[in-house]
């Protein structure tokens, strides 16, 4: 009966703004770039998880006969101008003149096979298997992005680095809106002193240079760690920094929510402040912190990027993007071999959609509320 | 007037306070210091190690240690660098001044763009040429910070042109006063160039939608209709009525420049704040860190109260109300 009277005072307090043209008002909540953007997400997502199965080589795989291989040439048409349906690549080999130039073996072609046997590989910690969707025979060498420095294959590692830069955004970003949708709404419920205190504490977090809050805190932790470690710690050092926005937000709609009949009524059912928080307030947060989230993957991914390449994130030999495109900071590297630059365009389709994303959820906020 | 700004400033102090306690705090949970890396050297015996700590303090609880930093700070010297041997200070203010020099010129060049810019696109919304700009503005802000300081290093490079790294040419100390700015001028070139490239694009967009948003008012209707002008239009009346959310845009532009410039000044080896506060880190010697941490907060209550006082001077609404 009480949880039946609050839903009703909820929809009565609702109907005022969606009542009248039944619906007709609303503004168009998907565009085409929205679609787009959130299925290209999606699709990269499944790539970078399945990286062990798409990518032809381990992350780890060394090609010492080739360091810094320039793109592997995918050719249709042979030495002889004939053409073939297959794809196919020749055998290279380093000229003799030790700048890593590379020349192609006419007599020596390789078709691209599928489903080849390779480097063994595990998806989700769980299948195990040496399958993987395409590739050449040994003596030719596919390397779509070209290898670094080892003659590790680029396109490999930055599939293997997806995995830690887009989940590491992906992860901190929940991290810190949850820290703040507790925070904030602890202190928009309970107001007076620990609202005073907590809001301080995030105008504090705001107060300093982002990047410069994000490489302290990383300062007074220890430096030499293992790769999983290193993970989790980058991980909870962006969360920490990024923790106030979302917390003011959610303060704030818990405090104008709260005076709203719904909220009064329950209360006066006897509802307990925690109970009000968790039933009533903390569900009307949800989209602001959808939104927040969308906003904050992309700066968070973009943070690992950087303490990666400034060598306070992942370390080798476990790719991240930030780490491979370290190797570019060597003048010799980044003057003769471009791919080496690749890493650093990779995050930009990414952040384009999470952008796209995140200005339609913001529009909707806006007319909606 | 006088009470607002004491009231602004105030806070700004009050906020740097809650900052070195913050950075405190995080201190206490630094695993190991300076000293335990000394401590791997089996020349150093261990009574040294102890006296070391007494002398510089590390042995004295959280509170104490908080003090004596409070006491150096007010001294001037920001607590003590291990690495160096020497006050903090010493090592923060020239590099403070490399990087207000970056920044500096690269914010008053990136508003002096944005502006004029963002006017236009506003004007012409909904136009090619609007739909062009605001292409070409997200797939900057897409792009990373640290790939624009590296394709600043590579045109540099490449082109041959521009020196690589570094403040100065090596013979700098012996050219003549004008020799040397155009020597440093030369040198700054492509460092601000890619800050601006860097922060251009967010104060683009904002001034663009407050701009916009005023152009959809009423009045601005009005003043078309009489048959204003669309220059005059557009610069001498939505502009000083977007005027407000920009200004208070500029304390955050501050703050976005600052962390842009650490990236660009450790890629292109500029003797900033940036890579001290990287080999600081690496070495361990916290107080430099907190030094340097301190020093941007700094930078940013400065923009802001900067922001403010140009609020004051602009929106007539702020001087009614202070």
């Amino acid at each position: 009966m009480k949880a039946r009277l609050i839903k009703l005072a909820r929809l009565v307090e609702r109907s005022p703004q969606k009542a009248g043209v039944g619906g007709s008002l609303r503004p168009k909540l998907t565009s085409f770039t929205f679609t787009w953007a959130l299925w290209f997400l999606l699709a990269v997502h499944l790539v970078i998880v399945l990286a062990g199965f798409i990518a032809p080589y381990s992350f780890e795989t060394q090609e010492r006969e080739h360091p810094y291989a320039p793109p592997t040439h995918l050719h249709f048409v042979d030495c002889a101008r004939k053409f073939h349906f297959r794809p196919f690549v020749y055998v290279t080999k380093a000229a003799e003149n030790g700048l890593n130039d590379y020349q192609q073996d006419c007599s020596r072609p390789a078709g691209i096979e599928f489903f080849p046997q390779g480097d063994r590989y595990t998806i989700f910690g769980m299948f195990s298997s040496t399958r993987h969707l395409f590739g050449v025979q040994t003596p030719a060498n596919l390397f779509l992005m070209g290898t670094d420095g080892f003659g590790r294959d680029q396109f490999s590692r930055l599939l293997y680095g997806g995995q830690v830069s887009l989940f590491a955004g992906f992860v901190a970003a929940a991290f810190s809106t949850f820290t703040g949708l507790l925070l904030g709404g602890i202190a928009g419920m309970y107001g007076g002193r620990l609202d005073d205190a907590a809001m301080r504490f995030a105008e504090v977090f705001i107060t300093i240079p982002w990047f410069y809050l994000l490489i302290a805190v990383r300062a007074f932790l220890p430096l030499q760690i293992s790769p999983v470690t290193a993970f989790l710690l980058v991980v909870s050092v962006i969360g920490i920094v990024g923790w106030s926005r979302p917390a003011r937000l959610v303060r704030g709609v818990i405090l104008s929510a709260r005076e709203r009949n719904f909220v009064l009524a329950a209360r006066g059912f006897g509802a307990s402040n925690a109970y009000l928080l968790r039933r009533h307030l903390m569900p009307l947060t949800f989209r602001v912190l959808l939104t927040q989230m969308v906003v904050l993957i992309p700066q968070f991914i973009l943070a690992e990027v950087i303490l990666s390449f400034l060598g306070l994130g992942i370390g080798e030999p476990f790719p991240s993007w930030g780490n491979m495109l370290a190797q570019a900071q060597q003048y010799h590297v980044l003057v003769s071999y471009w791919w080496m630059l690749l890493p650093g365009l990779a995050p930009v389709p990414v952040f384009l959609a999470y952008h796209s994303l995140a200005e339609t959820l913001q529009e909707r906020i806006k007319s909606n509320i | 007037m006088i009470r607002y700004f004491a009231r602004r400033a105030g806070h700004g102090f009050l906020m740097l306070f809650g900052v070195s306690i913050l950075l405190f705090l995080l201190f206490q949970t630094a695993p190991g210091d300076f000293l335990s890396e000394i401590k791997m050297n089996s020349q150093i015996s261990p009574e040294t190690i102890t006296m070391l700590r007494a002398q510089y303090g590390l042995d004295q609880p959280l509170p104490v240690r908080y003090w004596q930093w409070l006491k150096s700070s007010a001294r001037g010297d920001f607590g003590y660098s291990f690495a160096y041997n020497t006050p903090a200070s010493t090592l923060l203010w020239p590099r403070a001044s490399n990087t207000l020099l970056l920044s500096v010129p690269a914010l008053l060049i990136s508003w002096l763009i944005a502006v004029p810019l963002g006017v236009l696109a506003a004007g012409w919304k909904g136009r090619w040429a609007d739909r062009l700009f605001s292409g070409g503005t997200s797939a900057l802000l897409a792009l990373p910070d640290v790939l624009i300081a590296l394709l600043a290093l590579l045109v540099a490079l490449k082109t041959g042109m521009f020196p690589v790294g570094g403040m100065t040419s090596i013979n700098a100390q012996d050219q003549s006063t004008w020799a040397w700015l155009r020597d440093l001028g030369w040198h700054m070139l492509l460092p601000v160039a890619a800050l601006v490239v860097g922060s251009l694009t967010i104060i683009l967009r904002h001034v663009r939608a407050s701009v916009i948003e005023v152009l959809e008012s009423s009045y601005m209707r009005a003043a078309e209709g009489h048959g204003l002008p669309r220059f005059k239009l557009l610069f001498g009346y939505a502009l000083p009525a977007a005027a407000n959310p920009l200004i208070s845009l500029f304390g955050l532009s501050v703050a976005m420049l600052l962390s842009v410039s650490l990236l660009i000044e450790v890629v292109m080896s500029w003797p900033g704040i940036g890579p001290l506060l990287l080999e600081a880190i690496l070495a361990r010697d916290l107080f430099v860190v907190i030094g340097a941490v301190m020093l941007s907060t700094v930078f940013l209550i400065a923009g802001n109260l900067l922001g403010d006082v140009l609020l004051y001077a602009f929106d007539p609404r702020i001087r009614r109300q202070a």
